[in-house]
């Protein structure tokens, strides 16, 4: 039965044109030009959204959630990832911005900087028990996951097993409003404030292959500027004390923040995907193995550099610093009482091995087909150029020997056969005029 | 087409920076023919062991890998200083590496029982001032 893929980063074919910046970024060599237009190979995307952000048409998108499916619910709960509280400037308080939600339309805010928390408690405790794989890689960015299991699957079992940030606050914050004001949990409606693209196939297409906690994920790009009109008619607001996360919680949406947040140990940040493919590199090699976590995120400057964000991220990383710095540390890890178990908040299923990278599942016609494509490249001229739409040479032979290219898509190889085809043409018309010039 | 893959790399003298390129390379090829990740990983560590003594011990050397449906044979070669004491060599925590070298975080002395436990077929034929080679085979199941 063939897989069925959902896929937030796509293509508006009629902004595409063609050009080949995309292909040369993708992280797992996921895009091809073919007839003039980018196409996405399912199997290989991860979402990360690096070319969203690299197209110079802006053709490339992510489908998110329109905000008009909030009014399919009764209750609708809003879980604003801390990347929001960066995106308006100093003026815009945490409490502010709250508030706004709350007269956008929403009937309940619960801050996925306050599950974050949660989740840093969570990876204490899991990082106390000795038996675990180190170092211990992150699993919140569902675009490094989905690249692991792609391309580091002995790197799976190194993944804390722990629910990320917004499908705790998912299933809290329901639990929380059910049991609080007695809505029943089929008329609540939970939706993710988002910066990332990842997260909504994570929500549509969960790897752990369980249902997510959350309903549907809104973009930051699109609720900006409606709350950014509600803020500014905003009178002072009563500040009700909300609940409010602390300091830890909101520095998530930095890079470094997660991992600052567990206090011993050897800790690494690493965004940016690219870089990121070299430090798990590393790890594969058994280079990080006297460190302790992992932190790896695929976008710039973490979160904040989603696909889906409106501030520039330095500008955004100053703003959230801004926050912070007001929120009194006495407010962090308040939350989980002692007797509350880890085992909550842990993956209830595994993430699996896709090999998709395969050439064949019999191991024979694998090895003939390697040693195709090695012979097809050495054919080539070794340019890299993508004018064949391929990232790069080897990339066309890999796709020529499944099936999916040929060997004249290479503009060079073309060139050569016409060169041939004229030579031979030139030598069948001298051969005619001999024999004229006998009559 | 032969269902044999083959391939030569050089390892670099001391750069071991760029040291582990070939056993990465290996790694790669070796998912794309559907070999199981925890074969692969064995691999790349006996691999990449091997690859780091020819650099720091063995002053670069060669790569010649071969594989085929049920194994991968790779041999390391280096016409370095050689092993003296081979026995001694294999013993965890022994190691000859200079101190220039130590204080990189390498030599530590695992290098070579590192390569035994994780590969199914050993062979080494060394000689002091003749170089080392390095015979290592994996099994597919």
């Amino acid at each position: 039965m063939e897989q069925y893929y959902f896929h937030s980063v796509t293509l508006d074919t009629s902004k595409c044109k063609g050009c080949t910046n995309c292909i040369k970024y993708c992280p797992t060599e996921a895009i091809r030009v073919r007839n003039g237009k980018a196409v996405i190979i399912k199997e290989r995307c991860i979402d990360c959204g690096l070319c969203i952000r690299i197209c110079p048409y802006h053709a490339k998108k992510a489908v998110t959630d329109p905000l008009e499916s909030i009014k399919n619910y009764k209750f609708k709960i809003a879980l604003p990832a801390p990347t929001l509280y960066g995106q308006f400037g100093p003026d815009y308080t945490r409490e502010r911005i709250v508030s706004a939600l709350k007269q956008y339309g929403f009937d309940y805010v619960f801050e996925v900087a306050r599950a974050a928390e949660i989740v840093t408690n969570a990876t204490e405790y899991y990082m106390a028990n000795k038996e675990i794989k180190k170092p211990v890689i992150s699993s919140a960015c569902p675009a490094v996951v989905r690249f692991i299991q792609i391309r580091f699957p002995n790197l799976i079992d190194n993944l804390l097993r722990i629910e990320s940030p917004m499908e705790v606050a998912a299933a809290l914050s329901r639990q929380e409003v059910n049991e609080k004001y007695g809505i029943p949990l089929d008329e609540i409606g939970v939706f993710f404030i988002s910066p990332c693209a990842a997260k909504v196939t994570s929500v549509k297409a969960p790897y752990e292959n369980r249902k997510s906690n959350v309903d549907g994920v809104l973009s930051i790009k699109d609720i900006f500027l409606p709350l950014l009109g509600i803020m500014k008619k905003q009178g002072d607001i009563t500040s009700e004390p909300f609940s409010l996360s602390s300091a830890i919680g909101v520095s998530w949406a930095v890079t470094g923040g997660e991992s600052s947040a567990i206090k011993e140990g050897r800790r690494i940040a690493v965004h940016g995907i690219h870089s990121v493919n070299d430090i798990l590199e590393q790890a594969v090699k058994g280079n990080l193995d006297n460190i302790d976590f992992l932190e790896v995120l695929a976008c710039p400057e973490g979160c904040l550099g989603g696909p889906l964000v409106v501030e520039n991220p330095f500008i955004a990383k100053v703003n959230i610093n801004n926050e912070i710095a007001k929120i009194a540390k006495n407010q962090a890890h308040r939350v989980l009482p002692k007797h509350k178990d880890v085992k909550e908040f842990e993956w209830k299923s595994t993430v699996e091995y896709r090999p998709i990278m395969k050439l064949d599942d019999d191991m024979m016609k694998a090895l003939e087909k390697m040693n195709m494509i090695d012979v097809i490249t050495e054919g080539f001229l070794g340019l890299d150029c993508g004018a064949c739409g391929a990232p790069s040479c080897r990339a066309l032979a890999e796709d020529i020997v499944r099936g999916d290219a040929k060997e004249t898509d290479c503009i060079f190889k073309l060139r050569e056969k016409v060169n041939s085809i004229a030579h031979q043409l030139h030598q069948i018309e001298s051969a005619g005029s001999m024999s004229d010039d006998n009559k | 087409m032969s269902s044999v893959v083959v391939r030569d790399y050089i390892i670099p003298a001391n750069d071991f920076t760029i040291a582990g390129e070939a056993s990465s390379n290996v790694r790669k090829i070796l998912s794309q023919i559907g070999v199981a990740p925890d074969i692969v990983k064995r691999t790349s560590i006996a691999m990449y062991e091997a690859e780091i003594n020819a650099v720091i011990h063995g002053n670069g050397g060669q790569a010649h890998v071969e594989i085929d449906e049920n194994k991968i044979v790779i041999i390391i070669s280096d016409q370095g200083p050689g092993i003296a004491d081979l026995e001694l060599a294999m013993q965890e925590g022994y190691s000859t590496a200079p101190d220039s070298i130590r204080e990189m975080g390498f030599g530590a002395g695992m290098g070579l029982s590192n390569i035994k436990k994780n590969s199914d077929i050993l062979e080494i034929k060394t000689a002091v001032n003749e170089g080392t080679t390095v015979y290592i085979t994996v099994f597919f199941k």
